[in-house]
Formats: structure tokens, C-alpha cells, sequence
């Protein structure tokens, strides 16, 4: 389970979240969730607890503070499912 | 500034009908929306009985984003937002554009409570010491203004936007409420309606005040028995009912199909005085808002023709029909045509008022007045002030000219608005 595949995940459950006029095809590694995928920052709790049920890790506060981009999440999660080793 | 107001789109969500088309065709047939609930039964209800709009998953996905579809659980919500949309489609008007509201359109859309199922949902979780699990979209869901709060988003809409609650007057208030905005020149369009939530959680209250029927749970359809000797008590609903309501001038300009003209209305309570109680109303107070909506709308008290009652099959109707006969000083023949939508959907409580005002104004489109279902046994008490020929059993051809609509609710609250067939003057 590599970076590539969680990207996948990831992308998959971002993809609901995207406003109608945002094609699947703009989440890229470095996109910024709220700036540049539009999606409502209210929604970003819904990602979290997503995200937090296809890895089965938890998210604190600030680990969302920190969850700037698809890369930042998929830092996070490498990170928590190493500490969970 | 005193404007007219006018009715240039209808959309319906109701036990007997989803659309106008159907919801009309059940109505003029005398297609009862009542049904058996198993869940009622399984949860050791009296009432076991409900009439509740069918919605399959299918229909929901033309109105809500798969965005908005994830986690909703306020069926208000969906019945509003399909009702809603379709009056704003069905006046020919359009969502606002992407980055400019409509500034001169908004949204007096009421409800009672809003949500339940999500509420308890939340209640669970939060109990489990698991808040974090919410999600975001629990406020949402069970704000009251939640349906004016998804309505607004949809249509873009940027003049007032909320929900007004007066338990089961709500949805002829929130008609009163758009226009008295509109007349004074403060909107040209306002989306009025109301909608209620199905479900046990929000029948049980009503289920364990012992006045809902209990033993209709064989014949369901029989059981919403309104103006009948052999009342039992009212048949819980829920639904939505939905008009645009619009400034003469702007419907004209927009070339609109005009629906009826809303001449006046008046709203007002008993104060839970005399005889009137948080559950009962003031005889004296309903007479006065029937008579209040009458002035306000230039309306001598011969003029009414047809009557749609609040009437809801319990031994308050009887007194319904007395303060109609009083507040208009008429009787026998020469009472107005009274009918009652409420035999066939049930008291759908916070949108009973804008389901009946829908089926009250496609009477003037098709020239007829519904028929009442379940009361060919009328309560002798009413045919001392009515003639049977007045309440008729089924829908007759009669072009309605003033129709009085009322609604009266908990708290002893009521609401009495006068629609007028549309005629330029």
C-alpha cells in the first residue's frame, strides 16, 4: 500500500466533495483544497472523518489546521499509519 | 405603496401526489394518500396510519447535488426543496446566475421542526461520546431554517430568506407573510410554502395526546374522516406545498401565467383566553382573523364563494364550521362552498396550510371545487348551519371568484388568507 495507491483513496473521497463546475480531473498532489478545488471548507470535516474510516487512523484538530492539500493529507496519513507499525 | 399580489407558480410534495400533475389528479378523483405504516405498528403506535409523499431515490437525484444527497436525513428537506423548485420552475423563473443573487426574490418557507431523523441521529452519536462524528451537515439538517437556508442556495435567491413556524397555520402564514412583503414594496417575488417531516418521531407526540384514530389501522383510506358524525380524531401527514407569489407588475412584465390574485389575509392568536388554550381555539379570535382577512382584502362577507377549512376530523370541527357561519353571518343555502383537503392527505401539521393553499389554487385553473372524502355521514351539529349541498362529496364544476383559505394551529394561533380569481382591473 504506497503512496501512489493512497493517493487513489484519497482522490476517490475527495471527488464528492468537488463543487459541480470542478472535473475529477483537476486533483492533482499539490491542489489546495479550499483555493483551488473550491471545496466548501465546511466539507473538509466530512474528508477528515472519510478519510479517518478508509485508513482506520485517527485526525486530531491539528492535524485538519495542517491539511492544507492533497499532499498534506497524504503526508498525514503516511505518517499516522507508520505510527500506528 | 399597497401593490397586488398574484400566484404565478404552484409546486406540491404531498401524501396523494409528488407534481402537480398527479397531486391534481388525486385530488379531482378523490385518491386518498393514507396508508398502513408497519413501522407504526412495530413501534406500538395507537395511530398506525399516516399519509406520507412516496419519493424514490431516483426523483430526489433531478432536485439535490450527489453532494447534498450524502448523509440527508431530513425528509422536510426533501419534500421543500422538490416542492420549492417546482414552483419556481412552474412560474417560468430561473436560479440566479453563478456569482449575482436575485436581489429581488426570497423565501418565506416555514416548518415545524426540521430534521428529526438527523437530530436523532446526532443525539446518538453524541451520547456515545463520538460529537467529533457528526460531520458537518447535522446544523444544516435540523436548524428550523434549514429549508429556507437549502431553497435559498438553490435559487440564488438575495431578498429575505426564512422560515416562519406557527405549528399548523405555519404554511398559510408564511402566504400572508410573502405578501404583506411584497405589497409594501419590499420584493417582487417571494417562494412561500411549508413543509413537515414524516416519521414516528414526529407523530408520537400527537399519538400519545390520544387524538389521532386508532382504529382506522384496517382501512386507512377511511380514516380521515373530516365534518363526519363519526370523526375520530386526524390523520398525521407530512409533505411540502410551495408558491411563487409575485408583484403584479413584475408578472406582467415577465408575461407569467397569473394563477389567482392574493387579495388580503390576517393572522392573529386567542391568547390562550375564554375558551381558548394551547390546544384549543378562542372561538372569538378565529371569527375576527376570518373577518380581519376580509378587510384587509376589500372582501364583503357575501362575496366568499368557496371555503377551504382548517377541518381536520375532530370534534373541533363542528365549531370550525359555527365560526365560519358567524364570522360570515351566513347559513344553510347561503353558506359558501366548503371543502377540506384534509380527507384525503391527512393533517400534514406545518405544511398542511401550503398543501391546502396549492389545492385551493388549482380550483381557480380548473374552474371546479374539490370534493370532501369520508363525510357522506355529516355531523349533525353541521348540518344545523350548512346545507349538504354546500360540502360536496365530489369535486363539482364552479368557477370559484373569492375562496377563503384558514389555518389554525397550537398555541392558538390562526391564519386566514383571501385568494380572488385574477382579473385585470
Amino acid at each position: 500500500m504506497g503512496y501512489d495507491h493512497h493517493f487513489e483513496q484519497l482522490k476517490n473521497i475527495v471527488r464528492a466533495y468537488l463543487p459541480e463546475d470542478v472535473p475529477e480531473g483537476a486533483i492533482g498532489e499539490d491542489s489546495n483544497f479550499v483555493n483551488e478545488l473550491n471545496i466548501n471548507s465546511a466539507n473538509l470535516v466530512d474528508i477528515v472523518l472519510d478519510v479517518e474510516d478508509a485508513f482506520g487512523i485517527r485526525l486530531e484538530n491539528e492535524d485538519m489546521d495542517n491539511m492544507q492539500t492533497v499532499r498534506d493529507a497524504l503526508n498525514i496519513v503516511a505518517q499516522k499509519l507508520q505510527d500506528k507499525k | 405603496m399597497n401593490r397586488r399580489v398574484v400566484v404565478t407558480g404552484l409546486g406540491i410534495c404531498a401524501p396523494n401526489g409528488v407534481g402537480l400533475p398527479s397531486f391534481f389528479d388525486s385530488m379531482l378523483h378523490g385518491r386518498s394518500g393514507i396508508k398502513f405504516y408497519q413501522e407504526l405498528a412495530d413501534l406500538g403506535f395507537g395511530c398506525q396510519i399516516a399519509g406520507q409523499p412516496e419519493i424514490p431515490e431516483s426523483l430526489k437525484e433531478s432536485y439535490f447535488t450527489s453532494l447534498q444527497l450524502r448523509n440527508l436525513r431530513a425528509s422536510g428537506i426533501v419534500y421543500g426543496v422538490m416542492a420549492g423548485t417546482d414552483a419556481w420552475k412552474d412560474a417560468g423563473l430561473e436560479k440566479a446566475e453563478k456569482d449575482r443573487p436575485d436581489w429581488d426574490s426570497g423565501i418565506i418557507f416555514g416548518t415545524g421542526i426540521l430534521g428529526i431523523d438527523k437530530l436523532r441521529e446526532s443525539i446518538y452519536l453524541i451520547d456515545d461520546k463520538n460529537t467529533r462524528r457528526l460531520g458537518s451537515n447535522s446544523v444544516m439538517q435540523t436548524m428550523a431554517s434549514g429549508i429556507s437556508a437549502y431553497l435559498g442556495g438553490i435559487l440564488g435567491c438575495g431578498n429575505q430568506v426564512t422560515t416562519n413556524s406557527s405549528a399548523c397555520a405555519t404554511g398559510t402564514e408564511a402566504v400572508i407573510m410573502g405578501m404583506e412583503r411584497i405589497r409594501a414594496g419590499k420584493a417582487e417575488r417571494i417562494l412561500v410554502g411549508s413543509c413537515s417531516d414524516s416519521g414516528p418521531y414526529i407523530w408520537g407526540g400527537f399519538d400519545a395526546m390520544r387524538i389521532l384514530p386508532s382504529k382506522y389501522n384496517g382501512n386507512p383510506q377511511q380514516a380521515s374522516r373530516p365534518m363526519s358524525a363519526n370523526a375520530s380524531g386526524f390523520v398525521p401527514g407530512s409533505g411540502a406545498g410551495a408558491m411563487v407569489l409575485e408583484s403584479l407588475d413584475s408578472a406582467l412584465e415577465r408575461g407569467a401565467k397569473i394563477y389567482a390574485e392574493v387579495l388580503g389575509g390576517a393572522t392573529n392568536s386567542g391568547g390562550q383566553r375564554g375558551l381558548g388554550t394551547m390546544t384549543a381555539p378562542n372561538s372569538e379570535a378565529v371569527q375576527r382573523c376570518i373577518q380581519e382577512a376580509l378587510v384587509d382584502a376589500g372582501v364583503e362577507k357575501w362575496e366568499v364563494d368557496v371555503i377551504n377549512g382548517h377541518l381536520t376530523a375532530t370534534s373541533k370541527d363542528a365549531e370550525e364550521i359555527r365560526n365560519w357561519s358567524e364570522a360570515l353571518g351566513r347559513s344553510g343555502k347561503d353558506f359558501p362552498y366548503i371543502n377540506t383537503t384534509k380527507g384525503l392527505v391527512g393533517h400534514c401539521l406545518a405544511a398542511a396550510g401550503s398543501i391546502e393553499c396549492v389545492a385551493t389554487l388549482l380550483q381557480y385553473r380548473e374552474g371546479l371545487v374539490f370534493g370532501n372524502q369520508n363525510c357522506s355521514d355529516l355531523h349533525p351539529e353541521i348540518l344545523k348551519l350548512v346545507d349538504a349541498s354546500k360540502i360536496p362529496l365530489k369535486s363539482i364544476a364552479h368557477r370559484p371568484k373569492i375562496i377563503a383559505k384558514a389555518s389554525f394551529g397550537f398555541g392558538d394561533v390562526n391564519a386566514c388568507v383571501i385568494f380572488n380569481e385574477y382579473k385585470e382591473i
